[in-house]
This record gives C-alpha cells, sequence and structure tokens, in this order.
C-alpha cells in the first residue's frame, strides 16, 4: 500500500512539474489570479452580506464571446474580460472563481434574468442605457467598446454605416447594435440570431453581408484562429457602448460596492491585468479605464 | 396593456408573416405530401420505397433541426434564398411527410372491392387514382389534416430562432423592450394563435360536413 501511494506521489508531481513545464514555455499569457478576501464584513442585510454568507454567486455571462466572455472547449471554463471582472467581484466577496456560478444569459434574456431573480449579476457585454436602467440597475462603466462591423475579408463594397443600403446586417437578438441598426440604418436588412456566433456563421456561408456589434467582440473574432484570413473589421465604429456591471434595481448599496470595487481593480492594477491577459492577448494595449458614472 | 395597444401594428405585422408562413407552407406540403402518399402506394416498388424513406426521415427529424439544416446548411452549399423561404422550405419539408401519411390513411380506407372494381372495368392506376381512390379518401384525411394544419401554424413559432420576423419573435423583440408587459404580450400572442388555429378548426369543420352531405 505504501509503495502504491509513493508512486502515486511520484506520479502526480511529475505530471505538476510537466504542467508547470508547459505553462512556462506557453506564448499565451496566463490568466491572473483575481485576489480572494478571507471573511469580509458587510453590513447586514446588504445583498453583498447575503453573498459572502453561502460562499457561491450566479453571475450572468456570454457564453460565445471570444476575448470577452466564452467557453474554453477544451476546459469547458468560461474565460474572457467579463469573467475576470466577475472573478475580480467574487474575490472582494471572499468567493473562490470555483464557487462563481457561471449561468448563460444572451442579448435578450439579461433583464429577465436580474428581474427574476436567476442571477445576482450581469456581466455580459451589457451597455448601460437610459432604456435599460427603467428596468435594472447599472455599476460601472468598466469599459468602452464602440459598435463597427465584420464583413468578409475579400468584401470591398462596405466600408462603413452608410453603405448598408440593401445589405444583410446580423445582429444579437435584442441587443443594442440591432436596435441601432433598425432605428438609424432603416435601408439595411437586419438579420437577427441568439448568439453572434450564428451571425458569424451566416457571414463565412455568404448568406449575409456584415455582423455588427462591438468593435472589440469583432476584433475577437477577426482574430480567431478558426476564421483566419476570413473576415476584416471595418474599424469605422459608429456609436459608443459603456459596458456595465447589471444588477438589480434600486438595491443602492450592492450598486456601491461594486462601483468601489471596480475603482479599486483600477488602482491596484486588477484591471488592467484583467485586460491584459484577455482582450489584450492580441496585442491591444490597455486603454485607461472609463471613470463609474455614479448615478 | 396599454404597451400592447401601443405596439399593435407591430404584432399584427408578426401575425400577418406567421399567416403568410403557415399558408404558404401549408398549401405547398399538400401537394407534395398528396404526391407522397401516391408514391407510397403506386405500383413501382423504387418509388414507394422514396417516398417511405422520405417520410421516415423527415417525421423522425426535430422540427429545429430540420430548421438548422435548412438556414445554415443551405447557405453552405450555394442555396442563397431569403430567411423567409427557408422557413418555408423547412416547414414544408416536414409537414409534407405528417400529410402523406394521413393522405395515405385515408387511401387504406377506401374498400378494395371499390378498386378491384375499377380496375376491372379498364381504369388506369391514374384513373382509378384520380376518379376512385383520391375523391373519396380526401373526405376521410379533412379532420386528421386538420389536425396537420393546426400544428404547423403553431411549429411557424419555430422560425423565431432563425431570424423570420413572425409573432413570436416580435413578442421577444417588444418583451426585451419592456420586461414588464411580459404577460400581456404573452397573452396577447397566445390568444392570436388561438384565433388562427380555431379559424384552421372551423374551415376543415365546414369542409367536413359538406363532405358528409356529398356522401
Amino acid at each position: 500500500m505504501k509503495r502504491h501511494l509513493r508512486l502515486v506521489t511520484a506520479l502526480s508531481t511529475a505530471v505538476l512539474l510537466l504542467a508547470v513545464g508547459c505553462g512556462d514555455d506557453d506564448d499565451e499569457p496566463s490568466t491572473p489570479e483575481a485576489e480572494v478576501e478571507e471573511q469580509p464584513e458587510f453590513p447586514d442585510g446588504t445583498t453583498q452580506a447575503r453573498l459572502a454568507e453561502q460562499g457561491t454567486i450566479r453571475i450572468g455571462t456570454k457564453f460565445d464571446q471570444p476575448g470577452l466572455g466564452n467557453i474554453n472547449l477544451e476546459t469547458d471554463e468560461p474565460e474572457g474580460f467579463d469573467i475576470e471582472i466577475g472573478k475580480i467581484v467574487a474575490g472582494k466577496l471572499g468567493i473562490e472563481p470555483d464557487d462563481i456560478e457561471w449561468v448563460e444569459t444572451v442579448s435578450a434574456n439579461r433583464e429577465a434574468f436580474i428581474v427574476n431573480d436567476r442571477v445576482d449579476l450581469v456581466i455580459a457585454t451589457y451597455t448601460i442605457n437610459d432604456e435599460r436602467k427603467e428596468q435594472v440597475d447599472f455599476a460601472g462603466p468598466y469599459y468602452v467598446a464602440g459598435q463597427d462591423l465584420l464583413v468578409a475579408e475579400d468584401d470591398d463594397s462596405i466600408n462603413g454605416p452608410d453603405d448598408l443600403a440593401g445589405k444583410r446586417v446580423c445582429a444579437a437578438t435584442g441587443s443594442t447594435p440591432i436596435q441601432n441598426i433598425r432605428e438609424n440604418y432603416p435601408e439595411a436588412e437586419p438579420v437577427e440570431f441568439d448568439t453572434y456566433t450564428e451571425c458569424v456563421d451566416q457571414l463565412e456561408a455568404g448568406q449575409i453581408d456584415a455582423v455588427s456589434t462591438d468593435d472589440i467582440i469583432l476584433a475577437g473574432y477577426a482574430a480567431d484562429p478558426k476564421y483566419e484570413g476570413k473576415f476584416r473589421v471595418v474599424g469605422e465604429t459608429f456609436s459608443e457602448e459603456p459596458y456595465g456591471i447589471g444588477l438589480k434595481k434600486g438595491d443602492d448599496q450592492w450598486r456601491d460596492f461594486l462601483n468601489d470595487t471596480l475603482e479599486e481593480s483600477y488602482e491596484d492594477g486588477g484591471w488592467e491585468e484583467a485586460f491584459d491577459a484577455t482582450l489584450g492577448a492580441s496585442g491591444v494595449e490597455a486603454p485607461e479605464p472609463p471613470p463609474v458614472d455614479r448615478y | 396593456m396599454d404597451f400592447v395597444v401601443e405596439q399593435r401594428s407591430v404584432i399584427l405585422e408578426g401575425f400577418w408573416a406567421t399567416l403568410r408562413l403557415a399558408a404558404l407552407s401549408g398549401a405547398l406540403s399538400f401537394v407534395i405530401g398528396t404526391a407522397l402518399a401516391v408514391l407510397r402506394v403506386c405500383p413501382i416498388p423504387p418509388l414507394r420505397w422514396a417516398g417511405a424513406l422520405y417520410v421516415t426521415l423527415l417525421r423522425t427529424t426535430p422540427l429545429t433541426l430540420v430548421f438548422v439544416f435548412s438556414t445554415f446548411g443551405l447557405p453552405r452549399l450555394d442555396i442563397r434564398l431569403s430567411f423567409f423561404a427557408f422557413a418555408v422550405v423547412a416547414l414544408t419539408a416536414y409537414t409534407s411527410a405528417f400529410v402523406c401519411e394521413a393522405v395515405r390513411s385515408g387511401i387504406n380506407s377506401v374498400a378494395p372491392g371499390e378498386i378491384e372494381a375499377a380496375r376491372s372495368v379498364g381504369l388506369s392506376f391514374g384513373q382509378v387514382l384520380g376518379v376512385v381512390v383520391l375523391p373519396q379518401a380526401m373526405r376521410a384525411v379533412i379532420p386528421p389534416l386538420s389536425n396537420v394544419f393546426i400544428a404547423l401554424t403553431k411549429n411557424t413559432s419555430i422560425a423565431v430562432a432563425f431570424s423570420v420576423a413572425e409573432a413570436t419573435s416580435i413578442l421577444r423583440r417588444l418583451q426585451n423592450q419592456d420586461a414588464s408587459a411580459t404577460f400581456p404580450l404573452l397573452i396577447t400572442t397566445a390568444a392570436g394563435y388561438l384565433v388562427l388555429t380555431l379559424a384552421i378548426s372551423f374551415v376543415f369543420s365546414r369542409l367536413e360536413r359538406r363532405a358528409a352531405v356529398a356522401r
């Protein structure tokens, strides 16, 4: 028995060393470890106190946005900038990354998931706007993106939003980009799918002319090795999309806590680390984090 | 409820699309389904097998999968249509299999003696079918066909996930604009489908009565 045990220890040490060795050789930056507080104290009755007490948090995010919130098919774990922001928040609550329950939210069901208490937070490339503020509250913004277009590499007929007349433009159902296209570019033919992956699939098949959403999301697809050399991002942004953390409307203490957490991560470098490891992996410099809006 | 009233023209437009989807796919699948049923009873074995194969394949495939095949598969085969047309293709392909089986059950309900009599006076297969069998079969299949078309009308809602702005997709869009109106929107949309399916039941019960008198 003892010999077996020793063998197992030896083997697992070898595997561990091998794994660490591989990790060192890897060009990709490793995911930063968000700091986890030990036994943080919060005022009684607040959401943060409840979550810290139960030791888990349900965060709604997207599972199909490379660089932002994406399921890694090999590890089956979500990864991306939104995920890192979620880990920073959870860490402040004393919750380990493994204890976060990631819930997939698509563009069209984010408000409903918050209102119906299916999630505690939504961090899902969630643009702050007045219409949504009627149903939910936002902490942040923690990033500001802009709407852009993804087209086929060899398509030179689309060089900005004004070239969209008569073109099929795809965006996610219920997203800000699809509303923007519908309202401001009525000559374009809007195409809606639940996920951007489906839009990109249609673009690859040549059934549609463009996919439209935030520049940083499109850059993720354009850089994806699966689609190498197939798409280009037009590079003419035509909106400003401040990403916020969605939470239940009226929970002001919870919102203050989230805003404080974001500001702290701006100062202690946690935010920049999260950016460099995810969106910045393709070589994009981390911008200045946007000031949070305590409306 | 105010929101529903405010958005009534959008909701009606959605149901107009649903109606066009159902009517177009219904008409096409009636024609194709009947043709398939004829294939399945015809005297040439390879044609019978082809009919049986089609019905087996389409009847055992979930409709959503048929939609995925038409909307995501056909473009990859360089067949590019509008998303509405892809939905019609999917709904027709799927519903035809059910129409075929309903019509075939009608054909089988015609007494063998009638067919033997028709054959013995020298009618060809086509004549037996067109003059003797199908007119009687169609009478018998009115109730099951009514079921098939009601199912088809409700099945059009799957197009919501395939970029067709039909009633369910309008429901989702409006619900996203104002989540507090979820229940009024749901009830209105359900009522809309109810109106469509009741209309189908009504038309078919009239047809049934007419056919019964003729017998």
